[in-house]
């Protein structure tokens, strides 16, 4: 087991160690962040002035679509992965992942799934253009002919995701060094527990629907087309049924990020956490029952409105006793500001800010309004770039100095918070306002008494896209440069086995598993 | 390495990831459709209505040869609604706007439809009701969206069409919206369809409504 890395490109193609192969996910969904938010970049643009300036409607269609879909599954989704395939191992004396090869091909197939959904944008036909929730008949009778290439696009991705889960789960549930239980277990590796189990669950749903989509579009068949005796309004149902839980896959492993990082700059353990567990149970179940949500407006009975609005309105409980957590983990705590506590922080209030725009969508006659207007663009906004984006931004830079044994200028650190933190908001916060005001989202152009807020949304745009910039010249120039460091601890208040480990990490660790009181 | 109950564990997921494959493609569209037939959500009339059905409904009145009572104290307002979906060029419309009924007295109506186009066509009405809850109190023994409907090249026809409303149809429902939306369905052919409309055609139920018309 002495030797290390091999050399040149194999090491990467047949990567088989967990450290190479989170490193591999990391650096690729930031490729697709930062692709993803070029495409923000060209919609933001269009929308600084009402009227067409830049492209056409039709390529705005696609712009959003592929802002979407890139976002949500090639740059959160991936991130987390790549993250848990650091950390997992590492927080449970694990000497790998449990299944090597199979993570090897886990990665390996992403690339060509998004390079399958990319390559639809150089096509005849055009990218898909059907919005990020491809919703059927859009998405099947009216759908460019690049929409196979989609469908297999998400075939593929929905496989990798499945087997990094598989992987997760099979590490956790069997690798843990000797004495360390579930209830002992960091709460990123209990975080993830869960998040694993929602997307072995829903993941293939996601199949199911696109494989239904390729049945109608190309066999005949009528699962969502009314001539044939199938509706339209089932492949709403079998989305959302995917796509809630699909918002908490996204967010469940940033609460394991936050839950990390604040103890650690509070230097105090964190408040509740066997409370923390059961919260996060809470929220992966009651996900599976509040879909419709999402749908208020499709024609619904009252009683089911009434019913997915007051299961939605639950999941504020628990949702309120992690936030309730933190604040109280924070309280009294002797607190410092370096880089990765900024933005927890800021997390901790934007998400509740989310949270709470998500209670006002969930009241089923005010979201009879709001829905489809920038008002929800809004809220999922706050909930995944102030909530997953800034966690992964966090979880960067608390974890890098462990991982390359360099540490991060915190000067430059700070200045991307601030920067970020203004640029998100200056973008986000109007968007409020315009949803109120009634300006619907996935148009290209708007009246004119929108004109104001949405030009300095577009600033804000572009600041907060600079600022992923700067960050990305800071992760090279701490791997490159960055001040030594070989304390294990790296930071004093981090507890944890992950710090116990010799820093900069070492190839192999754990190869002997450790003893945990 | 693969060491056994790893492999326990990450086959039992993997299953567990195939059943719900599965569970989406195979369990969920039924499923839906069964829960929307059952409650009349979706504001989808059911297949044609008949002697069995009309008897299981009101139990009570045991043998279904009886005359459904005719609630003369009742009347309901029936408005015909018809669209095209997306391109459909044929002409399509109520011969009449709107009919009061009372409640379980039969009622036939027509829909005009007109293949303008140069070309023969297949075309399938698909229905909806408004308000939704009134779903499954309307009962047709004799639609054209039954089967699907070919018109040649420039031809004409007057769809029938012969309903009732249910006596038990709640007391807040004074207004029912019958909308058909005509579907081109001349590129997947004649077969689709067949199995929706199941039931025998509206022979054996003819006696008692041709007897009220
Ligand atoms: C207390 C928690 C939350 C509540 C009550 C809530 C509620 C809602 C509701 C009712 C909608 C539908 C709005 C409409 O379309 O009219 C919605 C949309 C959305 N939510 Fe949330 N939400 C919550 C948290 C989250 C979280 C944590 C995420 C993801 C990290 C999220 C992501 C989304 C997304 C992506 C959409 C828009 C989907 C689309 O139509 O494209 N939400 N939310
Ligand atoms: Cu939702």
């Amino acid at each position: 087991m002495a030797h290390g890395p091999a050399k040149g490109i194999g090491r990467w193609l047949f990567a088989t160690n967990h450290k190479d192969i989170g490193t591999m996910y990391l650096w690729f969904s930031f490729a697709m962040f930062l692709l993803g938010g070029f495409f923000a970049m060209v919609i933001r643009a269009e929308l600084f002035e009402p009227g067409m300036q830049i492209i056409k409607p039709e390529f705005f269609n696609q712009m959003t679509t592929m802002h979407g879909l890139i976002m949500v599954f090639g740059a959160i989704m991936p991130a987390f992965v790549g993250l848990a395939n650091w950390l997992i191992p590492m927080q449970i004396g694990a000497p790998d992942m449990a299944l090597p090869r199979m993570n090897n091909l886990s990665f390996w197939i992403l690339p060509f799934g998004f390079a399958l959904l990319a390559s639809t944008l150089f096509m005849e036909g055009g990218a898909p253009n059907f919005g990020w929730t491809f919703y059927a008949p859009l998405s099947t009778t009216y759908a460019p002919p690049t929409v196979n290439f989609f469908i297999f696009g998400i075939h593929i991705i929905g496989a990798s995701s499945i087997m990094g889960s598989i992987n997760i789960v099979s590490t956790i549930l069997n690798l843990r060094a000797p004495g360390m239980t579930l209830m002992k277990m960091p709460l990123f590796a209990w975080t993830w527990l869960i998040t694993a189990f929602l997307l072995i669950a829903v993941m293939p749903v996601l199949a199911g629907a696109v494989t239904m989509m390729l049945m109608d579009i190309n066999f005949g068949t009528s699962f969502f087309n009314a001539a044939g005796g199938g509706d339209p309004v089932l492949f709403q149902h079998v989305f959302w049924f995917f796509g809630h839980p699909e918002v908490y896959i996204i967010i469940i492993p940033a609460f394991g990020v936050i839950s990390a990082i604040i103890p650690t700059f509070s230097r105090k353990p964190l408040f509740g956490y066997s409370s923390m567990v059961y919260a996060t149970s809470a929220i992966a179940i009651l996900s599976f029952v509040v879909w419709a949500h999402h749908m208020f407006t499709v024609g619904m009975p009252l009683a089911g409105e009434l019913y997915f609005m007051y299961a939605t309105l639950l999941i504020a409980v628990p949702t309120g006793v992690k936030v309730f957590n933190w604040i109280s983990t924070m309280f009294r705590g002797a607190i410092t500001y370096e880089t990765p506590m900024l933005f927890a922080i800021a997390f901790v209030i934007l998400f509740t800010l989310g949270g709470f725009t998500g209670l006002m969508l969930a009241i089923a006659p005010a979201d009879i309004q709001y829905h489809d207007s920038y008002f929800v663009v809004a809220h999922f906004h706050y909930v995944m770039v102030a909530g997953a984006v800034f966690s992964m931004t966090a979880a960067v830079y608390y974890w890098l100095p462990k991982w390359c044994g360099r540490m991060y200028n915190e000067a430059l650190g700070k200045t991307q918070f601030w920067i970020s933190f203004i640029g998100f908001n200056v973008t986000f916060f109007p968007q409020h306002f315009l949803g109120l005001a009634g300006m619907p989202r996935r148009y290209a152009d708007y009246s004119l008494q929108f004109t104001d807020w949405n030009m300095v949304s577009s600033v804000g745009a572009f600041i907060y896209g600079a600022s992923q910039l700067l960050f990305l010249y800071n992760v090279i120039s701490t791997i490159r440069s960055g001040e030594k460091t070989d304390d294990p601890k790296v930071w004093e208040g981090a507890e944890g086995l992950e710090w116990t480990l010799p820093t900069p990490a070492p190839f192999h660790t754990f190869s002997t598993p450790p003893d945990v009181k | 390495m693969a060491t056994n109950p790893v492999r326990k564990t990450a086959v039992w997921l993997l299953f567990g990831g195939i059943g719900m494959f599965c569970f989406a493609l195979f369990v969920l569209p039924p499923l839906y459709d069964v829960f929307c037939e059952i409650t009349g959500l979706g504001g989808k009339t059911s297949g044609p209505y008949t002697q069995e059905q009309g008897a299981q409904q009101n139990g009570a009145q045991q043998n279904g040869t009886e005359q459904r009572p005719v609630d003369l104290e009742r009347v309901v307002k029936v408005q015909f609604v018809a669209t095209n979906n997306g391109a459909m060029p044929w002409e399509f419309k109520p011969l009449v706007q709107e009919v009061k009924v009372h409640p379980g007295q039969a009622q036939k109506v027509a829909f005009y439809a007109r293949n303008a186009t140069r070309r023969d066509m297949v075309a399938q009405a698909i229905p909806s009701v408004t308000p939704i809850s009134a779903a499954k109190f309307l009962h047709k023994t004799e639609c054209f969206c039954f089967n699907n409907q070919p018109l040649k090249a420039g031809e004409s026809a007057d769809f029938p069409l012969v309903f009732f409303i249910d006596a038990e149809l709640p007391r807040t429902v004074n207004t029912i919206t019958l909308s058909y939306t005509l579907f081109d369905i001349t590129k997947q052919g004649t077969e689709q369809k067949a199995e929706q409309s199941t039931g025998k055609n509206t022979e054996q139920d003819a006696p008692p409504l041709a007897a009220v018309l």
